[in-house]
């Protein structure tokens, strides 16, 4: 199953984990994955595993779509 | 947005009325210049359940969106001659700790399930959340023979793989694996070459991407013209998926478009695969409902062997003869039928009582269904 709700990276325990927030409860998440990843950045995780960091602009981005259809469908 | 939302950029505007109205009205529009209603195949069961529990299903249908759901359970379409072999063991030997997902242990087969068979004095069944976990369990138990029962997609694939290397690291030699590991794009080709269920699109799932990236599908656009989307499992990111398609349609174009960018690379995880690619290799698999494919599955190479369950205890992996009599899982993973149309459904199968892996697996077609439809069958 899924985990569709990305989690905030709190802190990396330097062994490949770190212990990643979703809104308040606090998991150890293994990064070894993506080593790229920083205190911050938001994952998703599945099956204990981080396998991607949000790319936040790229959210922006689909935001503002969200925004152009709105005002595509108020001229209709 | 007010500053008290902590970035709500991330999930809060996927779920917002408002973006799921507009994205509606313009899938609505899409469908009015295609001039009749269309299909489309969700694979993931995670999506499934986005569509029930937004109740976005009958709002597509009205727009002229007909969904179907595909194969995306792992649980699901692992046949049941696995369970039957990991039974047999944990009740034959002792010493055997078989560790695995929740729901794997409540699939009924003709054998029982691994939550209603009784273990040999010695042996017993344990639930992990992560094959980790299954991992520490082999070094607290030094006495015990652990066998991580693993079934999933290429999203919990690198996961099982980095969890065997590092039991070859940690050189804990009581631990092994018994892989039913599944890939998505050998499942999409076979239920588009079987011809049997009429598919206009399709939605991948979002987190198998993740990892696998975007032109694995590549083939479902260029050598099937069927058109496709990478989507997400907000209520909106579903919901972009759709309009893509339908877009799709309408211009005639298909592709593989990528509407869950802020996850999906369009390599997927480099790491991920390497790993997958440096430890496992693939089989023809047999899966519930769609048969044996060509190189679906994943099995531990053969350098790996010392930790694959079915070479260390010999285990017989072959198709069994028995199977639970009427139930039609393997027409649902294949979207042949709906839950609503198994004579089981709601009667004789249900959550408390599965007859079938659709009914036990948080990802399974009907237990969603029975979650969250109106009850009409319910009684």
């Amino acid at each position: 199953m899924c985990l569709a709700v990305p989690g905030k990276v709190v802190s990396l325990e330097g062994d490949g984990t770190g212990k990643v927030d979703y809104l308040g409860t606090t998991v150890l998440a293994n990064l070894s994955l993506l080593p790229e990843v920083k205190v911050g950045d938001w994952v998703i995780v599945h099956a204990g595993f981080a396998i991607s960091r949000l790319d936040r602009t790229e959210a922006r981005r689909t935001l503002k779509l969200f925004k152009e259809l709105e005002k595509l469908n108020l001229s209709d | 947005m007010t500053p008290k939302k902590k970035s709500p950029e991330l999930f809060a505007e996927w779920r917002s009325g408002s973006t799921v109205r507009n994205l509606l009205k313009t899938i609505s529009g899409e469908i009015i210049a295609i001039k009749r209603p269309i299909r489309i195949m969700e694979v993931c069961g995670t999506h499934t359940m986005t569509l029930h529990r937004a109740g976005l299903k009958p709002l597509l249908r009205e727009a002229g969106v007909e969904m179907v759901s595909g194969p995306g359970c792992p649980v699901c379409i692992t046949p049941d001659y696995y369970h039957e072999a990991i039974i047999n063991l944990v009740t034959s030997q002792k010493n055997i700790l078989a560790a695995t997902f929740g729901d794997m242990t409540r699939v009924p087969t003709a054998r029982g399930s691994l939550q209603t068979t009784v273990p040999f004095p010695g042996s017993e069944i344990k639930i992990v959340y992560s094959p980790e976990e299954a991992l520490e369990l082999a070094g607290k138990n030094p006495g015990k023979e652990v066998i991580f029962f693993g079934a999933g997609f290429e999203t919990t694939i690198p996961a099982i793989a980095h969890t065997v290397k590092k039991a070859a690291e940690k050189k804990l030699t009581n631990f092994s694996l018994l892989a039913a590991l599944w890939l998505i794009p050998p499942a999409i080709e076979a239920i588009l070459k079987s011809g049997e269920v009429a598919i206009d699109g399709f939605i991948y799932p979002g987190h198998v991407s993740a990892v696998i990236g975007q032109k694995a599908y590549t083939f479902v656009a260029e050598k099937f013209g069927v058109p496709g989307a990478i989507a997400g499992f907000e209520p909106a990111d579903v919901l972009l998926g759709v309009l893509s398609v339908s877009r799709q349609i309408r211009n005639g174009r298909p592709e593989v478009s990528n509407e869950y960018r802020r996850v999906v690379r369009t390599d997927g995880n480099p790491l991920a695969l390497t790993l997958m690619a440096e430890m496992l290799q693939p089989f023809a698999a047999d899966w519930r409902g769609l048969g044996r494919i060509q190189n679906s599955g994943l099995k531990l190479k053969p350098a790996w062997k010392e930790y694959d369950a079915t070479t260390r205890f010999d285990l017989k992996l072959k198709p069994s003869r028995s199977h639970i009599s009427g139930c039609r899982c393997g027409d649902v993973l294949k979207g042949l039928i709906g839950p609503l149309d198994c004579p089981l459904f709601a009667r004789a199968c249900n959550p408390d009582h599965p007859l079938g892996p659709c009914m036990v697996s948080y990802e399974g077609a009907c237990l969603i269904e029975y979650k969250y439809s109106s009850g009409e069958k319910k009684k």
